[in-house]
This record gives C-alpha cells, structure tokens and sequence, in this order.
C-alpha cells in the first residue's frame, strides 16, 4: 500500500480477573495494522471481544500484553493524564447511543472536543457550525438533542467525532439504534466523509452487509482475527 | 475559559431542575439567612443602645459607693472567707457629704463642668379640686440640667438663691400642665400647686415647664389623664423633705477635652482618700464611655454566639448540597464517561462538579442573604430600632458559603473525576 501506518497493534492480548479462577482471556494476541485514508470495518459475534478491542483503540483501555503505537504515539507507555489529551486530538468517537450531552445544543456539543482542547469561543463556533453543514445540520444548529430524531443526532455526533481533526474516527456500532433508512444515511455519510476529506475510520459492527461497504473487512472471533477480506466498497452519489 | 464554560453549565442544569435545586439550597437559605438576620437585628440592638446612652452624656462620669471586697484571710485550712455574702446598704454615715463634693469641685475646677446629683422625693400627686396629675418628684443640682440635657420650654431653671435657700419651686411637664391647667402655660407659671405625697401636703411654686418626651424603652401604657411624670425639685429643698444630708450616687459632667476614662480614675482615687477608714465601702467611678463600649461589646458578643449556633444550619445545609451532588454525578455517569471519551482530563470534570456545586451554595447564599436583610429589617422594626445590616457578615456569608460549596462538592466531583470511562460509557 505505501501509506502511513496510523494504527498498528503489535500481539495485543487482554485478560480480565487476572490471578482468580474465573480469568478471562478475551483478546488472544491481535495483530492489525490500519494505514492512512482506510476504512475499516471490524465484525464479529457480541461476546467476540471486538468491544474491548474498540476500548483498546480507542485509548480508554490498556492492553495486558502488547504493542500499540497511534499515529506514531506509543499508547502503551503514555501515562493516564496523557491519555486524555490523546483521545481528544487523535480520537473521534461515535458511539451507537450518540451520547450527545443533554441539555445543551447542536453547536456547544460540536464544540466540547474542541473546549477542551483550548481552542477559544470564536474559532470553536466557526469550526462547528462549518461541520454541522458538512453533515447537513445547518439547520438544527440551536437544537437540543431532545429536539432531534435519531439519524440527526448521530450526524451531531460524527460532527463532533471530527471536530479536532483527530486521526481516525472510531465508529461503534453507528447505525445499530437506527432504522435501516436513517442507517443508510449515516453510511453514506461515512463514505462521503472517507471519499472527500480522506478520513480514516475504523467502523466496528455485527453487520457483514454493513462492514462490507467498507475497503477491508476484519473478522474477529473468540479473541483472535479469523481472517480479513477485500470489502465491496460503496459507490455514493451525493 | 473553562471555568466560564462550568459556570454557564452549572446554572443551566439548575435552570432545568429547579425544584430539586431550589430544595438542595433550602439548607444553605436558611442558614445564610438566619446568620444574617441576627446579625442584623444584633447590629441594629447595639447601635441603638449605644446611640441612646450616649445621648444621655458620653462625657458624664457615674460616681458611686461600692462594697469592699471581702477581706482574705489565709490560714493553715487554706483561704477562708470571713462573712462571706454579706451584703451590706450604705447609710448616711458613708454618703458623700457635700464637703467632699466642694472639695473635689475646687481641686479640679478645670476638669469639670458640672456635678449632677439628684435625690428622689417619691411619687405622688398634684390635686385642685377635681382634677389632678400624677407626678414623681426629684430634686436636683444645676448639673443635672446639663447631665440629661433638660431646658424648659415656658419659664426659667432655677435660680442659686432658690437652689441654695431650699424654696418650695417646682418645674413640672407639659402633660401636667394639659391636666391641671388645661394647657395654658401662662396660668401655670407662677401658680401655687398642692402636691400630695406619701401622706403629707406640700405648696410649690411652678416657675418652669419642660416638654415631656416618651421614652423609646418604656411602653407608656397609661392613658395621657393618667401619666406620671417627673416633677423637678432643687436638690436641697428635695434632701430636707426625705431628711438626707449626704449623696448615694452622683454624675460629673467633664469639660470637652478632657479624657472621661482617665478622670474616672483620678475621680475615683481623689474620694476614696476619704474612704480609706471606711470598713465596708470604696468609691467606684465609671465615665458613661467605658459603660458603653462594654456594653455594646456584650451584646456583640451575644450576637456572634448566637450566629454561629445558627452557622450550624449552613453545615446542615451542606451535606444536603453533597447529597444531591452524588445523585447528580449518578444520574450523569454516561455524560461523564462522554467527556472522558472526547478527551476531558480528569481535572476538567473535578472542576465541573465543584462549580456547580459552589453555584449552588452560592446562589443559594445570595438568596438567602436578601431574605436574612428583609427578615432583620422587619424585625428590627418591630423592636423599633433602625436595622444595620453588616457588610461584613454579607462578605462572610458570601465567602462561606463558597467554602461549603468546595467543601462538600469536592468529594462527589473527585468521585467522578475517577470514574472509569468505559464502565460510565456503559452505564444505563
């Protein structure tokens, strides 16, 4: 491929109630390597521990055992306090349930990465209003989450997940609370993203169909990669 | 910048429970308001007590007779008191004797305006026919005047012959003269009244009148027929009448510019010369100055204590503002796990908790001390003082009520700075 490495997991194993008799061996030794510009989907069963691998990713969690470097930052050996900061510049989450902060609106939930990265109140605005147009939200900028439907929270939330221009945008299970229309939509606007802005996006779901559209398609099962394939790829007219 | 962010965030989730937040700062209201209260209606008692006294003469010094103090006899069982709790009364043998006063007027010509004495006759009444008015009769010096600022209205004070040959003139109220004269001053003035008292009949000649005023303290229950007012004497007719030839008790006026507390002393020393002999009496002299910094540091004191009990309602107050706080943090898991995943430091969301919870206890603070003002002005109306609320004890409450706020808030805020982000992103 000749394309920077942004994720590259070296024998990651992870194993939970270590030293009692009911030790649970829930990632055995994954290796995977996601380069700039990919799209990658990560299926597999629930209880598969493609979650944990999520967590993994993501920097919420840490490895029992092996390597993890994201976008050149050795994730292993950066200490708690550290990985804050990483989650907020190299991370963009989405999550199934959009965990849009309540009571607060459309633009000051685009803005909160971005708050607490520093960036001051004006730029903040700019940047989010900039992205709830890219998603398609200009007009549901003063919105509170109660106030939209499900396919229009997620887009606040893929907003969100760019707004610090992170290195990937990590996709949990996106469409998994919505109808199969509104979960086309959000597709497709992973795939606009992918196409247009170059954007690497990690998508972990159960959905062979859904994972692949996506470039390569890893199955996880039990722990352990059981095999990777090409995926189909999306034509997307927008 | 973030702090700002905190603060705006913190009012809206008040904004949007209101109920439960106007409960949780209840606690915080009522202690901030109860503290500011009594601190005001206390403020507004002192200023009052002082103003009036200091009214009656801030440079007036009160001489007086006092018990020695018991005599210690120390021997082999240790210190015995010899009578001890005896009290003893003054009589005429250890009055002040008008030598001693003369004496004192002469060494000190200089420091002393003038010397009120005054020797009550008792009460009684001033009758013609049917009508009367009920009246107490006091004799007094030409200090007296001076010491408790007295002028008469119609007529003159009395003249020396008069105070000095002991004459049967008299200086009555206004109200007396409503009574007895159906208010005219000109029939009055120069008039012979009867005055009947402790069963002996007495003719004074009135030659002034004076305009009663109604005490602030006392309630003058009696109706304006039936009021008692003083009936002013000279001082050596009032002593031949109650057959007294010494002072119990007198008042120096100083002349301005002289130290009242440090002539008190020198007051004090230059009579008890005379009563070095005297097996149970010394003098005492206290400037009305030194009576009212007393005072009024007494019932600062009263006030502060009773605040603090109050102060109690605020920690009371407090636990309910963690209380609600925990809940709070319980019911946010998911947001709190959200800002962990987008990148919120530990720090960041410690800090949240703990504005919101000093916004909290802060608003309720400044409630509370809008409600603590109306609640001391109304009271202080009632006991008819003019209420002082303290800007110092508004500063207190003010900073206090932070305190708690960071106090009580910080231990639920460090508990959700600690939660782990992925059991919080999964919390239902």
């Amino acid at each position: 491929m000749g394309k920077r490495a942004i994720i590259e997991l070296r024998g990651i194993v992870k194993r939970f109630y270590i030293g009692t008799p009911n030790e649970l061996t829930v990632l055995n030794g994954i290796d995977l390597t996601v380069y700039e510009g990919e799209f990658v989907a990560i299926v597999g069963q629930s209880g598969s521990g493609k979650s944990t691998l999520m967590n993994i990713i993501g920097a919420l969690d840490r490895p029992t055992e092996g390597e993890y470097t994201l976008d050149g930052v050795n994730i292993i050996e950066a200490k708690d306090a550290e990985l804050s900061g990483i989650r907020n510049r190299k991370i963009g989450f989405v999550f199934q349930t959009y965990n849009l902060i309540s009571k607060t609106n459309a633009i000051k939930n685009v803005e909160l990465p971005m708050l607490y990265a520093g960036i001051s109140g004006k730029r903040r605005t700019a940047r989010a209003k900039e992205l709830l147009t890219l998603v398609g939200m200009e007009k549901r900028m003063k919105h509170l989450p109660e106030e939209l439907s499900g396919g229009q929270k997620q887009r606040v939330a893929i907003a969100r997940a760019m707004s610090n221009e992170p290195a990937i945008i990590l996709a949990d299970e996106p469409t998994g609370a919505l109808d199969s229309g509104t979960g086309r939509m959000v597709m497709d606007l992973f795939h606009k993203l992918h196409k247009e802005q170059g954007k690497t996006i990690v998508l972990i779901t159960h959905s062979p169909e859904l994972a692949d559209e996506t470039e390569r398609v890893i199955t996880i099962k039990d722990g352990e990669i059981l095999g990777e394939r090409r995926g189909m790829g999306r034509n997307v007219n927008i | 910048m973030l702090i700002y962010e905190n603060i705006r965030l913190a009012l809206f989730s008040l904004k949007a429970n209101k109920m439960r937040a106007l409960l949780t700062m209840l606690g915080i209201i009522i202690g901030i308001s109860s503290v500011i209260a009594i601190m005001t209606v206390g403020n507004s008692l002192t200023a009052s007590v002082t103003d009036s006294m200091s009214s009656m003469g801030a440079n007036n010094i009160t001489v007086g007779l006092q018990q020695k103090s018991e005599e210690e006899e120390v021997t082999e069982e240790g210190i015995r008191f010899e009578e001890s709790g005896s009290v003893k009364t003054p009589d005429e043998d250890d009055y002040f004797t008008r030598e001693m006063l003369e004496n004192y007027c002469d060494t000190y010509a200089d420091s002393i305006t003038a010397i009120s004495a005054s020797q009550s006759v008792g009460s009684g009444q001033i009758t013609d026919g049917g009508l009367y008015a009920n009246i107490s009769m006091l004799g007094c010096s030409v200090g007296y005047y001076l010491a408790n600022d007295i002028s008469v209205s119609d007529g003159r004070l009395f003249s020396e012959r008069e105070l000095d040959d002991a004459s049967k003139v008299a200086i009555i109220s206004d109200k007396a003269v409503n009574n007895m004269f159906d208010g005219n001053a000109e029939d009055a003035l120069g008039s012979i009244i009867q005055v009947n008292a402790g069963d002996k009949y007495y003719n004074f000649t009135v030659v002034g009148i004076y305009e009663y005023e109604t005490s602030s303290f006392g309630f003058s229950s009696s109706s304006e027929k039936e009021i008692t007012t003083t009936m002013y004497i000279p001082l050596k007719t009032a002593m031949e009448l109650t057959h007294t030839t010494g002072y119990q008790q007198f008042t120096v006026v100083t002349a301005s510019g002289i130290d009242s507390d440090e002539f008190a002393e020198t007051t004090e020393s230059f009579f008890n010369t005379y009563y070095r002999n005297n097996r149970d009496f010394e003098v005492s002299a206290y400037s009305m100055a030194s009576m009212v910094e007393t005072l009024s540091s007494m019932l600062s004191t009263i006030t502060t204590a009773i605040a603090v009990i109050a102060g109690i309602a605020l920690i009371v107050g407090g636990i309910g503002v963690m209380n609600i706080m925990l809940v709070s943090i319980t019911e946010r898991t998911r947001e709190i796990g959200t800002r962990k995943a987008l990148g919120a430091p530990n720090s960041s969301i410690r800090l949240q908790f703990i504005v919101e919870s000093i916004v909290i206890c802060l608003v309720g603070g400044i409630i509370g001390i809008i409600l603590g003002i109306i609640l001391g002005i109304a009271a202080a109306s009632l006991l008819g003082t003019a209420a002082t609320p303290s800007l110092g004890s508004i500063i207190i409450s003010i900073t206090f009520s932070m305190a708690i706020g960071v106090f009580f808030g910080y231990y639920p805020a460090n508990k959700a700075a600690k939660m782990d982000p992925i059991e919080a992103l999964r919390y239902e």
